[in-house]
């Protein structure tokens, strides 16, 4: 197959691209994708140290971490040997920095950023997205973003520190944090992403409605498709409303006003509420897409059909649905009336009915399966084992007289990061399994799977034991647990956690390393090399601006694998086998 | 290619396309949907401070209603004259459109222009007057906000009427890319009329 035929055929017109418009202002949804994966993958290092100086902090307070004096004071106090202690202050900002950076910086530019991109087009067959030109706006309002957020270590005062959730009456007055500037930027800076978000997710979804190739109805979209539709919506909505609430505490901090302070006749707990409309369909745009490809590869890698095709996509519809009426669950010690906690509490509860029939069809999926057990498979797998922990210590947080003994605990720290960390598993297996078709080459799979057993051993040795922790009464967000007696029994446990942490942090090297060596030097990568039935395998690799050499025709769903009709045990969507099997798909 | 798509809807063959006369139509929907979301927040966040306000000033009173409805009227007629606008580049009556949307652009602008007369005697006289101001009050602040949002969407929504007007005039637009303009110019209309009914009547 040659690219160059297509490339001529589609857009003869268009000149070969200077290195400007093919690698910065490129208006293929594929280096799109890419530049969030890139800047996504820096923001990880950074978020990353961020939690390993928490961690120190945590394990040793206030002695000195090695190799941070060079920073002045007041952020940091100098210590022996060019150590740097870190006061209360620094100690807010980073874990303040850290939730932000992980959220809005890692996880969504890359599973909405790099694979919505990358993905959307190829999996449903279009030739780019329906908007390009918008979609390469929003991934540079997304930099700008980035580096408004990233300045604000750089400004007097220090970054945001009033936490990831931004609390008012906390961060709506300068005086309260000690933080000018800082919570400025931070506002201005989730502004803009939200702006970003609002392209993409109209980019996304227009995409997905309208340009799907024929025979490519609804249910013959790959769950990854579904679920960054689903997540897609999700943005849409929620955003506008952290924009508009960012907006009013802006106002608050800036003009003098009084949205959220009650000096001034305003409501710190309506801040409360708009942030958490907004915060809980963020966690569920943060998890859909990892579920969505973990769908897809447990069922390429166990080669057989995804079990119940349907029930995963009406519970990711239904998760959506819900997840507009849970948010008080995060307010339960707010003050808010507690008839409206118990309401909340129900719905909360009833989202464990659609995420149970997500995790018992992917242990349906692997039952029988002849099953490969490849990087993006084990990733794929520590996904489902991370989601299935943090799961059920939610279903405990969800029910009041629970969440009031241990809310703002380790416990609900432990929780948040089996979830939300646990979807950088989702990312890593995304990285490993589209490598070859992002940057045509293969990944080292030794490597690999080194950088599965390390990260998955270390993941739950740091986070799992947060879980006792919490249960033992150890708050989040403080600075030193040894100034509580309760604490110092159980300071073994925060010792152990940062060893975990230090060594999941060293291990990641493993993959940066094969990441960037596999993109120059790994082996040149076949068109279909995990034999997947998913469209973008069906082109060509590297595929060209345009995507297919003709625009393929979709004759069934995406995991008919092991099907009798043909000797090799998988087939691609777009293969033609004779009317009989056209007739019969879904 | 991508241009292509953008401009001319479904060049490729493609299953089941919602709106298959153009992408930017669904664009602008789902744009809509989102930004009725960023007022919606906005004004809830204002009916919840108002219901737990100690004391709240009868709007009426304060802002006056004649100016405003004149106002508001003005934008229903701009919405009308781009329905007939839309109407007329339809039946290829080109000049009948330009004389429409003119008007149309023309209903924007004053009504821009009457509220800036409006904040102008409301921070100079009024508000004064009654001792609020935009820092120190909540009526005020929420009234700035509410209105200077919906200004700024006003704002956006000429400057967009006046390059439809132009694209059209150079031939590069036709009546389904007025159509798109004319689902947001509604939708700001649509937009003033809650926050007229919450903000002014009630």
């Amino acid at each position: 197959m040659s690219e160059s035929a297509v490339a001529h055929g589609a857009h003869g017109q268009h000149a070969k691209p200077s290195f400007i418009s093919h690698y910065i202002f490129s208006l293929d949804h594929k280096m799109i994708g890419r530049q969030f994966l890139f800047v996504g993958l820096l923001m990880l290092m950074i978020g990353g140290i961020l939690a390993m100086l928490v961690r120190w902090q945590l394990a040793w307070p206030e002695s000195p971490v090695p190799g941070l004096g060079f920073i002045s004071e007041p952020y940091i106090y100098p210590g022996p040997n060019g150590g740097g202690i870190i006061p209360p202050q620094t100690y807010n900002a980073l874990f303040t920095m850290h939730a932000t950076i992980m959220i809005f910086f890692v996880v969504m530019p890359i599973m909405v950023g790099t694979f919505g991109n990358f993905l959307i087009p190829l999996m449903i067959g279009a030739g780019d997205m329906a908007f390009p030109k918008l979609n390469m706006l929003s991934f540079w309002v997304g930099a700008i973003s980035g580096v408004v957020m990233l300045s604000s270590f750089f400004v007097p005062g220090g970054p945001a520190a009033g936490g990831w959730t931004g609390y008012a009456t906390l961060s709506a007055k300068a005086q309260y944090t000690g933080v000018e500037w800082g919570q400025h930027l931070w506002i201005i800076a989730l502004m803009l992403n939200g702006v970003s978000s609002l392209m993409g997710a109209i980019n996304y979804i227009t995409t997905v409605v309208n340009m799907r190739a024929p025979g490519m109805g609804y249910f013959r979209m790959p769950l990854t498709v579904w679920s960054l539709f689903i997540t897609a919506i999700l943005l849409l909505l929620a955003l506008p409303v952290l924009t508009a609430a960012l907006a009013m505490l802006l106002f608050d901090r800036m003009a003098g006003t009084s949205f959220f302070l009650p000096e001034g006749g305003g409501e710190p707990l309506l801040w409360q509420h708009m942030f958490w409309f907004f915060g809980h369909p963020e966690v569920y745009i943060l998890v859909l897409p990892a579920m969505g490809i973990t769908s897809d590869l447990l069922s390429t890698f166990s080669r057989k059909p995804i079990f119940g095709y349907h029930a995963m996509a009406f519970s990711m519809i239904a998760i959506a649905g819900l997840s507009w009426i849970v948010w008080g669950h995060h307010m339960f010690i707010s003050g808010m009336n507690p008839l409206l906690g118990t309401a909340f509490m129900m719905t909360t509860m009833v989202i464990a009915v659609p995420s149970a029939i997500k995790v018992f069809n992917w242990l349906g999926t692997l039952w029988g399966g002849s099953i490969r057990l490849t990087v993006p498979m084990l990733f794929a797998l520590g996904f489902v084992s991370n989601f299935l922990i943090g799961g059920l210590s939610g279903i405990f947080m969800a029910s009041t007289p629970v969440d009031i003994f241990i809310h703002d605990t380790y416990f609900i720290v432990a929780h948040f990061h089996y979830v939300v960390a646990g979807i950088i598993f989702a990312l890593f297996a995304a990285v490993y399994y589209w490598f070859p078709k992002m940057f045509y080459r293969n990944m080292n799979q030794t490597l690999g799977k080194v950088h599965f057993v390390l990260t998955y051993i270390f993941f739950n040795g740091a986070f799992f034991p947060m879980h006792f922790l919490g249960v033992g009464g150890h708050m989040r967000r403080i600075y030193n647990p040894l100034q509580y007696e309760f604490i110092t029994p159980m300071h073994d446990w925060n010792i152990f956690i940062t060893w975990s942490a230090l060594i999941l942090g060293a291990s990641q090297l493993f993959f940066l390393g094969n990441f960037f060596w596999s993109l120059f030097a790994g082996k040149k990568a076949e068109q279909n090399p995990w034999q997947a039935n998913t469209l973008e395998w069906s082109a060509p690799t590297p595929a060209p601006h345009g995507n297919f050499l003709t625009t393929p025709t979709v004759y069934r769903g995406p995991y008919e694998y092991s099907s009798p009709e043909v000797t090799e045990d998988w087939l691609p969507q777009d293969k033609d086998i004779g009317a009989s099997t056209a007739a019969k798909a879904h | 290619m991508s241009d292509a798509v953008a401009v001319h809807g479904a060049v490729e063959p493609a299953e089941t396309p919602l709106t298959p006369e153009s992408w930017g139509k669904l664009g602008m929907w789902l744009f809509l949907a989102g930004d009725a979301m960023s007022f919606g927040g906005l004004i809830v966040a204002y009916g919840a401070l108002r219901y737990h306000a100690k004391s709240w000033p009868v709007p009426a009173e304060v802002l006056g209603i004649n100016l405003t409805a004149l106002m508001t009227f003005l934008l229903i007629l701009s919405s009308v004259t781009m329905v007939l606008g839309l109407a007329a580049l339809q039946d290829g009556d080109k000049p009948r459109f330009k004389k429409f949307m003119g008007l149309t652009i023309l209903g924007g602008a004053i009504f821009l222009g009457l509220q800036a007369y409006e904040w102008t005697h409301l921070i100079g006289h009024t508000l004064p007057h009654y001792k609020l101001a935009f820092s120190t009050d909540l009526f005020a602040t929420t009234f700035f906000v509410l209105t200077g949002f919906h200004g700024m969407h006003v704002s956006g929504g000429v400057i967009y009427n006046a390059c439809v007007l132009a694209a059209v005039n150079r031939g590069r637009y036709q009546a389904k890319h007025v159509e798109i303009a004319g689902l947001y110019w509604h939708f700001v209309d649509l937009v003033w009329i809650l926050i007229f009914t919450f903000v002014y009547l009630l």
